[in-house]
């Protein structure tokens, strides 16, 4: 098990958000999290990730309890998150954003940032351009390569869909694919039922701040299932 | 001719000292919105430590360009971890707070050191242009003024500790995922900013009459150099003292260096009027 989440409470402030959300994943498992919006999905991936104060609960990540770490002990430790939003640095330029990825490592290892800039040759044509200038697929690629930068073991992406083309959808499935092959293990937050199902072997439901119950991708073709659990239909 | 070489290099002078006193502020505010009001106070303890070293035997040239720098930068670390990294996020405690260390600093330096002026020898003699005399230590100020400058700029621009520095004063959670501590570069910032600061008033020790309450003459000016700078670091670093320093020496030529100041003082006021974000928040948006 590479990331052990048991009762986790969570909220901003006094408002609590998560009431007590277990969950497991296994190495080179790709899980999604489904649910709508204001369920918690958010709240799940920045508390995991250490921006937001666990009022409660454990978080055990590749055997160590990192409930207490701090983002940036997290980050190091191999926990990776493309958050929602994409948050590129948009005055630094798109090579400036990924040599950031690597800027919780003691070295900058260029090889290793051509191996992931590989994987993303549109980026490759854009690397002096300012991050506030791409579109926001071109964000959202470089958000997940400057995450990957990082060497995560597990990363946690939230809603990577949001506001992207179809055609850049498509190489981000491709692209996490190819991930999932070379050992990375992943959380995904979604709304989009196709991506989620595309990319996930195992699919949780969130409401109102805890797990409420568990589905395969297959089960997201069956509109019945999907309104019992989410309330959404595929389309 | 030679009233117009005197009065260029009165006005290179101003720009320069607009630079160097402004320049440790702009980085603090700049990089972490923080308002230093112990700034003049941080010149003033340069000024001093210039001022011992060269009494206790050390090189004027080390005790400006070395010992002063590292002292104030340490007191500025000592200062962040003891005081400011309490109040991130707090504008205006942390103006109160850094009014209140500029004034401990001003009465401990005052029953160590009394309420009267010292000074240093300028190290560097005159020359003269026609019938007029200059110090030759005028266009040095220049030069360390624009060296300064492109230092900032090779650190920032270059270094990976100058990228770090960038990608955390745009968005310090998201530097925080990717591994880096933010903590550990507001410190390092505020600590580089003091030194800067220390750099600045060591480097004036020559010119200025050194007391202690010396940092009051110093703290306007720069505040309206970096105010009306905005938050660009070295563009509006530069534009403002270029602006304000021309406007004060040519003023300060035309009438009285007394009317030099004011309508300095109504030329800043006229700007921020004008350009409320500061002239780098109108011309160089995302700039360093």
């Amino acid at each position: 098990m590479i990331l052990e989440v048991n009762d986790l409470r969570s909220g901003y402030g006094r408002i609590p958000i998560l009431m007590g959300v277990t969950l497991n994943v296994t190495e080179g498992e790709f899980l999604g999290i489904l649910g709508h919006n204001g369920m918690g999905k958010t709240t799940l991936m920045n508390t995991l990730m250490g921006h937001l104060p666990t009022t409660g609960g454990t978080v055990r990540f590749a055997g160590q309890d990192i409930t207490k770490l701090k983002s940036h002990q997290r980050s190091r430790t191999g926990l990776g998150l493309v958050p929602q939003g994409r948050q590129i640095f948009a005055d630094l330029t798109v090579y400036e954003n990924l040599r950031m990825g690597m800027a919780g490592q003691s070295a900058e290892d260029t090889e290793f940032m051509d191996d992931i800039l590989s994987l993303f040759p549109r980026l490759q044509r854009l690397l002096e351009r300012r991050g506030g200038a791409l579109s926001g697929g071109e964000q959202q690629l470089l958000a997940l390569a400057r995450c990957l930068c990082a060497r995560p073991k597990l990363m946690l992406l939230d809603e990577p869909t949001e506001g992207i083309q179809p055609s850049i959808l498509d190489e981000i499935v491709e692209t996490l694919l190819v991930l999932r092959t070379r050992g990375l293990s992943l959380i995904l937050v979604e709304q989009n039922l196709d991506f989620i199902a595309a990319l996930s072997s195992r699919i949780l439901t969130i409401q109102k701040g805890a797990i409420a119950g568990e589905m395969s991708p297959q089960d997201l073709q069956n509109p019945e299932i999907v309104s019992k659990f989410v309330g959404m239909t595929a389309d | 001719m030679d009233i117009a070489i005197i009065v260029g290099l009165d006005i290179i002078s101003g720009i320069a000292s607009l630079l160097l006193i402004s320049a440790g502020l702009a980085v603090i505010f700049g990089m972490m919105k923080i308002i230093n009001l112990a700034h003049g106070e941080f010149l003033m303890l340069g000024a001093y430590t210039t001022v011992l070293s060269v009494s206790a035997g050390i090189n004027i040239w080390i005790a400006m360009l070395v010992i002063s720098p590292i002292v104030v930068g340490l007191i500025g670390v000592i200062v962040e971890r003891c005081l400011i990294q309490f109040l991130y996020g707090r504008l205006v405690d942390t103006m109160l707070a850094t009014w209140g260390l500029s004034l401990v600093i001003v009465g401990t330096t005052t029953m160590i050191f009394g309420n009267t002026i010292v000074g240093v020898a300028s190290p560097l003699g005159g020359f003269k242009v026609g019938q007029y005399q200059s110090s030759l230590y005028t266009p040095f100020l220049a030069v360390m003024a624009v060296l300064l400058m492109v230092l900032i700029w090779v650190v920032m621009r270059f270094t990976r500790a100058g990228l770090i520095a960038r990608a955390v004063m745009q968005n310090p959670d998201m530097a925080a995922t990717l591994g880096v501590n933010p903590a550990k570069v507001y410190m390092a910032t505020f600590g580089a900013g003091a030194a800067i600061s220390g750099l600045a008033g060591g480097l004036l020790a020559p010119v200025a009459g050194i007391v202690p309450t010396m940092g009051a003459a110093y703290i306007a000016k720069a505040f309206i150099t970096v105010v009306g700078g905005g938050t660009s670091i070295l563009w509006g670093l530069i534009t403002a003292s270029g602006l304000f320093g021309f406007i004060n020496q040519i003023a300060a030529f035309l009438t009285t260096p007394v009317y030099g100041e004011v309508i300095l003082f109504i030329a800043a006021v006229v700007l921020i009027r004008l350009l409320p974000m500061g002239i780098s928040g109108k011309f160089f948006k995302g700039r360093l």
